[in-house]
């Protein structure tokens, strides 16, 4: 294990009893401590089976798991108490009150009670006014916002976010964003699962690609953009063009909208020339343009193309 | 030993009983008050002793232990079942605890619940009848064996249940039989030999003539025998409980 590993996974195999395919197939994944980790797939892909297994709720078919470096069969509680999950589903106990239900599972993970730690986590959360509610009069985000409060109530190193946006409004959601980036800042090492491409670009410091339980890839989010991503920068032609000119086609360009549209990619991988070479051989061509916009393609784009590949 | 977390658990189930309380306690405490005024002072009354002890003072141990059986294993297997249903599980199976702290936790909480109750219909019994103890360190020592042998039970059926219905199945369709034909109400010799035969393989027989004779000095059957039975049955529930986590049936995929 490297010094700034917090998590490692090798050669992950689950087959659940009368599936024919394995849910997870060869699996082998290094997390660094203090980084954020966006594990990306489509639905069935094994993100949650992967995740059900390092926090202990499934049992691997094969395969080993180490956490701060300690193995999780034979050290289980050293290294289940430097986790925490939160479920993609909201699972509550409706009957009992938010303060109650943070303080069994500080317990739980075999910490001592700690009220001044947990008062601090609920109002983070804003969720101290509501302590003596039962969790049965919550709204769905505060329900979502008590998960993650249970989660860290034990002072993980490793916090596992299943599907941490999924029901919840864009207010909320950017609150968890903060909330996720200002956890990183206390060295905890974030785990997150989602639809939400954005989020993952806007939080990720590397992705992790899953599809039919096999690890795609694993990548630096911004070098994985750079490599896949293309820029893209589409001008609005002053007259349309029925052809594409002879002196554009060295450049990956092409029309549209009927020829008023003239789309220029910079693709990073190939060796196609740049934008400002492309714009003097506009000039030249005395090619004209009332308007142009530029765009990088998503994280979404890329994950497609991943995936379409795979 | 996870004892934060033996605590937590324990702590939980007893507040769980605290929300409940008119289900949990008072129930079973009216229906075997009932059972008191009905066969003790209202039928008992025109029935004669049993061997030597007023009818209304012999079936009162009988209906302690099939309180505390049926009651043990109702709150064992809702306590259990509860997260299993509403997922809430998944917090438990990912916490740093062994399987047995788990059970310490679940079925310390039903067998505090099951002890309160019959403390209960204990004193309330005094109201009813006149009641001498003989043996109260038996009668302490059979208490706790059959609440947590019980409250194991009720565990395991918690564990194994899919449904509610599951869940019901056991407590109505078998435990509820066996206690009523384990002679609460009555004593073996009462019964023709055949039926005496047959009654000696129903387990319940053993925890209440053994639990009888911690009140009168009197069992159906020899002493060391429901002890051992009652030490048996505790030992299989720990059996069971043991190969559900050690397997991870119905638990984890």
């Amino acid at each position: 294990m490297s010094a700034t590993e917090i998590l490692s996974i090798t050669s992950l195999h689950k087959h659940y009893g009368n599936s024919p395919q394995p849910a997870l197939e060869n699996v082998s994944l290094s997390i660094k401590a203090g980084e954020i980790f966006a594990l990306l797939g489509p639905n069935g892909a094994g993100k949650t089976t992967l995740i059900n297994i390092v926090t202990g709720i499934v049992t691997p078919t094969s395969g080993s798991i180490a956490v701060g470096g300690f193995d999780s069969v034979r050290d289980f509680r050293k290294t289940r108490q430097m986790i925490g999950l939160v479920p993609q589903e909201l699972l509550v106990e409706a009957f009992e009150t938010v303060w109650d239900t943070v303080r069994f599972s500080r317990r739980l993970f075999g910490k001592a009670p700690q009220d001044t730690y947990l008062e601090q986590i609920l109002h983070d959360l804003s969720l101290w006014d509501k302590r003596h509610q039962p969790i049965r009069y919550l709204s769905g985000g505060m329900k979502r916002r008590l998960l993650i409060a249970k989660a860290l109530a034990h002072e993980p190193r490793v916090l596992f976010l299943d599907e941490p946006s999924a029901g919840v409004d864009v207010e909320l959601r950017r609150s968890m964003w903060d909330l996720v980036k200002r956890l990183r800042g206390e060295g905890v090492t974030i785990i997150l699962t989602t639809h939400y491409l954005e989020e993952a670009e806007e939080m990720a410091d590397r992705i992790g690609i899953i599809n039919h339980g096999k690890l795609v890839m694993v990548e630096d989010k911004d070098s994985l953009m750079q490599r896949l991503g293309k820029k893209q920068v589409i001008f609005t032609l002053s007259s349309p063009l029925s052809v594409l000119p002879p002196a554009l086609r060295d450049f990956t360009v092409e029309l549209n909208s009927q020829g008023r549209q003239l789309i220029f990619s910079s693709d990073p991988s190939s060796t196609t020339k740049g934008i400002s070479r492309f714009l003097q051989t506009l000039q030249a061509a005395q090619i004209n343009f009332d308007d142009f916009e530029s765009k990088n393609s998503s994280l979404e784009e890329i994950f497609i193309q991943l995936l379409r590949s795979s | 030993m996870n004892f934060h977390a033996i605590w937590a658990i324990y702590c939980h189930e007893i507040k769980r009983m605290l929300r409940t309380i008119s289900q949990t306690i008072v129930s079973p405490v009216l229906s075997t008050t009932l059972y008191f005024i009905v066969f003790g002072a209202a039928i008992g009354s025109r029935i004669s002793e049993v061997e030597g002890v007023p009818y209304g003072a012999f079936i009162v141990p009988g209906l302690i232990m099939s309180a505390i059986m049926s009651q043990s294993v109702a709150n064992a297997s809702f306590g259990i079942y509860f997260p299993r249903f509403t997922g809430t599980i998944y917090e438990l199976l990912s916490a740093p605890l062994s399987s047995w702290e788990i059970v310490i936790g679940y079925v310390g909480g039903a067998a505090t619940k099951s002890l309160i109750i019959a403390s209960i219909i204990l004193l309330t019994a005094f109201c009813f009848v006149e009641l001498h103890i003989l043996h109260p360190w038996w009668m302490l020592a059979f208490l706790l064996l059959s609440t947590i042998a019980f409250s194991l039970l009720g565990f395991i059926i918690g564990l194994w249940a899919d449904n509610f219905e599951k869940l019901q199945v056991i407590p109505l369709l078998v435990i509820t039989p066996l206690a009523f034909l384990g002679g609460s109400f009555y004593s073996l010799p009462m019964l023709s030999p055949l039926w005496q035969k047959i009654s000696l393989f129903n387990p319940v027989v053993y925890l209440i003539s053994g639990f009888r004779w911690s009140f009168y000095g009197q069992a159906d059957v020899d002493l060391q025998l429901s002890l051992l039975v009652t030490c048996l049955f505790l030992l299989i529930g720990m059996g069971l409980v043991w190969w559900i986590f050690r397997t991870g049936y119905k638990l984890k995929n």
